[in-house]
């Protein structure tokens, strides 16, 4: 049983890990794709166009990997946690079936007219397509999140007595208190990802000399929507998340903000440290005193509950990757604040395409956005454990009964060198488009 | 309620093969008959531009069937564990065979590829099949061995194949005489169905001789579908207990037969499309005939101890269907209005489409 349970989690997580490399760039690039198509309307500049085109071949990469990771990832419900999608089924059932029915069907409908389309429908109707592909995109987040809201914080639902969860209340899906931030928190974050990697390209142009007027719009582009995106990141969305988990899952957040005692007079925010289970306290700690206090509750002097305040099943089951992954993922955007704004002040003072030490940084800065959000994904799942439904259905209850730990091993193991292998030809694939650069065509 | 969406999802699914189906279909006459560069570029240009609009309906499909019908979901999924995780690699491999062959110039590099998506759509058209055959043959609910259950009522679990391979064991496995048969029928259906989509949205060298290739394979599945009639009797005698007792049901037999007879006449027939809708009934006609057969039951059981799962014992809670009740009409629309958008535009011949990403 206890090998069941962690095999199947690791697959999950395994899965989830690489599937969500190419949504997050997608949500984000479709926004970007967006915003240069609107361009090219606005001032009939050909150089727009491509760059649009240019991306929209990128996106459409990773679009395909994105399918063919994400098939697996709703199979797996079914697959390997049977009994949750029985007991749940009735409710997340709903979220995840209109993400296939309203967001999946628009988005990859008119992707391929996106793509292909723009000879036979003009310059309107081809930045209508575009659109629609982002509001797509951002949809498919807003269900998933929905479902996954659902999941920190259930509402909605009633309980029978046989353990199956039914639906009470749709609207309530909806208007979960958790799913708001969570969405925008996600959705900017995925904009931060799409950002770099348009700064990066363009960087790589420039430090390259060739292609380097779609350097210079590229990298423009990128810092422009970084900074603001970071920015909106941090605060006030991630605030916002932050609040919520110190409301509703008090037992997380003490483990993410790594606070073992509770300080009756405020609580510090702890910058650097390492957990030791074993005495129960942070070594080599680094800590401002009262500010988690302020952040939280705009008293310098409130109480935060730590660790010693909850039992051992309100707390998660692996403290210290859950505070590693709240701390990366803070640590990691503070740094690309810092970066962007760095950027944004030499493009002010027009030396930015001549800084070749910031332009090295930016390039080479492109996998840490999707370790911040992979990262942040983590917090929230780790936070929530060892519960699939908050609170009320435990992780160890809801695997496939009748699927043993030798299969999922075996499952496992194939997804892991399939996932390798894809990962390789996705590289080449990419780096192959880097390299070709936008073409210049006019119509 | 839950006949709305049982129909609904029949009908998704069904979408799914005659639109996915191509795509198999396309890829088991791309691995036998494409010799030529030139058809073979043509031909998996022919699935590729189209699969991952495909793929759509089989994510929504998952995604209705998980919501309407939590504990079918949930018991075959986990059921039918090792095969289902197999379709997964195959639908990957081949998708990044369609996607990467155009991407290099080398000849072993398209090579590689093209096995792959060839390879992977004919085990991927033999599994869907042996599904559907698992799905009329049932499964033994509950995991009873000896008279006792081993899991709850509707979980099982099936392995690849039972020693002996026979579906009348006490312990079926996936794969079994009888399902191997089921599983023919859908390879040689959607070859027929993939190279009418060759012919009708190509101008491949080899659509000629691709008319006279349908006409030999009509003939394999008609006596296919003869033998698999007599067999199916003896795997599952009350299969035909529901078109005597509800007659109107018989449409369904006899659309999968107009598109079988309809086939004979394929080399004198003049308009492409033709060719194409009558594969269309074969595949509409076929999934439904086998499900018509065990309604309301979706998963036979094959003991005594365990009652078959239906519609109504597995479905979700009646205000959970009605509310989706509601939101999947508008939906439907939706989703019609994107296909006719995207049809219109993309209507024609292929080959001097843009390709390659």
């Amino acid at each position: 049983m206890e090998d069941m349970i962690f095999y199947d989690r690791l697959q999950f997580a395994f899965t989830i890990t690489f599937h969500y490399i190419f949504p997050q760039l997608t949500m984000g690039l479709s926004l970007l794709i967006v915003y240069f198509k609107w361009k090219y309307l606005r001032n009939n500049d050909e150089k727009y166009n491509n760059a649009a085109k240019f991306f929209m071949k990128i996106f459409a990469v990773n679009f395909t990997m994105g399918v063919v990771t994400g098939i697996p990832m709703e199979f797996q419900f079914g697959t390997n946690w049977a009994k949750f999608s029985e007991l749940t089924g009735g409710i997340i059932g709903q979220t995840l079936a209109m993400e296939g029915m309203f967001s999946f069907f628009l988005e990859s409908s008119f992707l391929a007219l996106f793509i292909f389309g723009e000879k036979l429908m003009g310059q309107k109707l081809h930045f209508l397509t575009g659109f629609l592909v982002f509001l797509g995109s951002w949809a498919s987040g807003w269900f998933i999140l929905a479902t996954n809201a659902w999941m920190q914080h259930p509402v909605g639902y009633e309980i029978l007595e046989n353990g199956k969860f039914v639906l009470e209340n749709f609207s309530a899906l909806f208007s979960n208190p958790w799913l708001l931030p969570a969405f925008l928190h996600n959705q900017l974050a995925s904009v931060v990802t799409s950002s770099f990697v348009v700064a990066s390209i363009g960087a790589f142009y420039i430090l390259r000399k060739k292609q380097v007027e779609y350097g210079q719009l590229f990298l423009k582009t990128g810092v422009i929507f970084g900074l603001v995106s970071s920015l909106l990141v941090a605060f006030p969305t991630g605030d916002w998340n932050a609040k919520n988990v110190a409301k509703f899952q008090p037992g997380a957040f003490a483990a993410m903000e790594g606070i073992f005692e509770t300080e009756h007079a405020g609580a510090e925010i702890v910058l650097i440290g390492q957990p030791n289970m074993v005495e129960k306290k942070l070594d080599n700690k680094i800590a401002v005193p009262n500010i988690l206090s302020f952040l939280t509750y705009q008293d310098w002097d409130k109480k935060i509950p730590g660790m010693d305040q909850f039992k051992k099943e309100e707390l998660p089951d692996n403290i210290p990757a859950l505070y590693y992954s709240y701390h990366i993922m803070v640590g990691l955007g503070t740094i690309f604040i810092g970066v962007m704004m760095l950027a944004l002040f030499f493009l002010w003072r027009r030396k930015l395409y001549t800084l070749k030490p910031l332009l090295w940084v930016i390039m080479f800065l492109v996998p840490f956005p999707y370790i911040a959000n992979l990262t942040g994904w983590y917090v929230a799942e780790l936070g929530r454990q060892p519960y699939l439904v908050y609170g009320l259905l435990k992780t160890s209850d809801g695997i496939s009964p009748t699927v043993s730990s030798g299969n999922t091993l075996f499952t496992l193991l194939g997804f892991v060198a399939l996932y390798m292998l894809l990962g390789l030809l996705f590289l080449v694939l990419v780096g192959k488009t880097i390299n070709e650069g936008p073409k210049h065509q006019k119509h | 309620m839950e006949i709305f969406w049982y129909i609904l999802i029949a009908i998704v699914l069904a979408v799914f093969f005659i639109l996915d189906g191509y795509d198999f279909g396309t890829g088991i006459i791309h691995l036998f008959f494409a010799k030529k560069e030139k058809d073979k570029e043509v031909i998996a240009k022919a699935a590729g531009l189209f699969w991952d609009s495909n793929e759509v309906w089989l994510v929504a499909a998952g995604g209705m069937l998980f919501m309407a019908f939590p504990t079918f979901y949930a018991s075959v999924f986990s059921g039918f564990y090792l095969p289902l995780i197999i379709v997964l690699w195959l639908i990957i491999f081949r998708a990044i065979g369609l996607e990467f062959r155009s991407q290099f110039k080398y000849q072993m590099w398209k090579d590689i590829w093209d096995a792959s998506f060839g390879v992977s759509s004919l085990l991927l058209a033999l599994f869907f099949g042996i599904a559907l055959g698992n799905i009329v043959r049932g499964v033994n609910l509950g995991g009873v061995e000896n008279g006792i259950s081993v899991y709850e009522g509707h979980y099982f679990f099936l392995p690849l194949w039972d020693s002996s391979f026979s579906p009348l064991s006490e312990t079926p496995g996936v794969i079994d005489w009888f399902t191997i048969i089921i599983g023919l029928i859908s390879v040689v259906t959607l070859s027929i169905h993939g190279a009418n989509w060759v012919i009708l949205k190509t101008n491949s060298s080899i659509n000629n001789k691709l008319k006279g290739v349908i006409f030999k394979l009509n003939i394999v599945l008609a006596l296919l579908t003869i033998f698999s009639l007599v067999v199916w009797q003896i795997v599952n005698p009350n299969s035909f207990d529901n078109f005597a007792d509800k007659p109107y049901l018989i449409v369904f037999p006899i659309i999968y037969l107009s598109g079988l007879v309809g086939l004979f006449f394929i080399k004198r027939i003049k308009k492409e499309v033709y060719g194409f809708v009558l594969s269309t009934l074969l595949i509409v006609g076929g999934i439904t005939s086998s499900l018509a057969s065990i309604f309301p039951v979706i998963l036979p059981s094959i003991n005594d101890v365990h009652k078959p799962l239906t519609i109504y014992n597995t479905a979700a809670s009646e205000y959970g269907l009605s509310v989706s009740f509601t939101w999947g009409i508008i939906g439907c629309i939706l989703i019609i209005v994107y296909m006719i958008i995207q049809k219109r535009l993309t209507k024609g011949k292929i080959d001097k489409m843009d390709y390659g990403h």
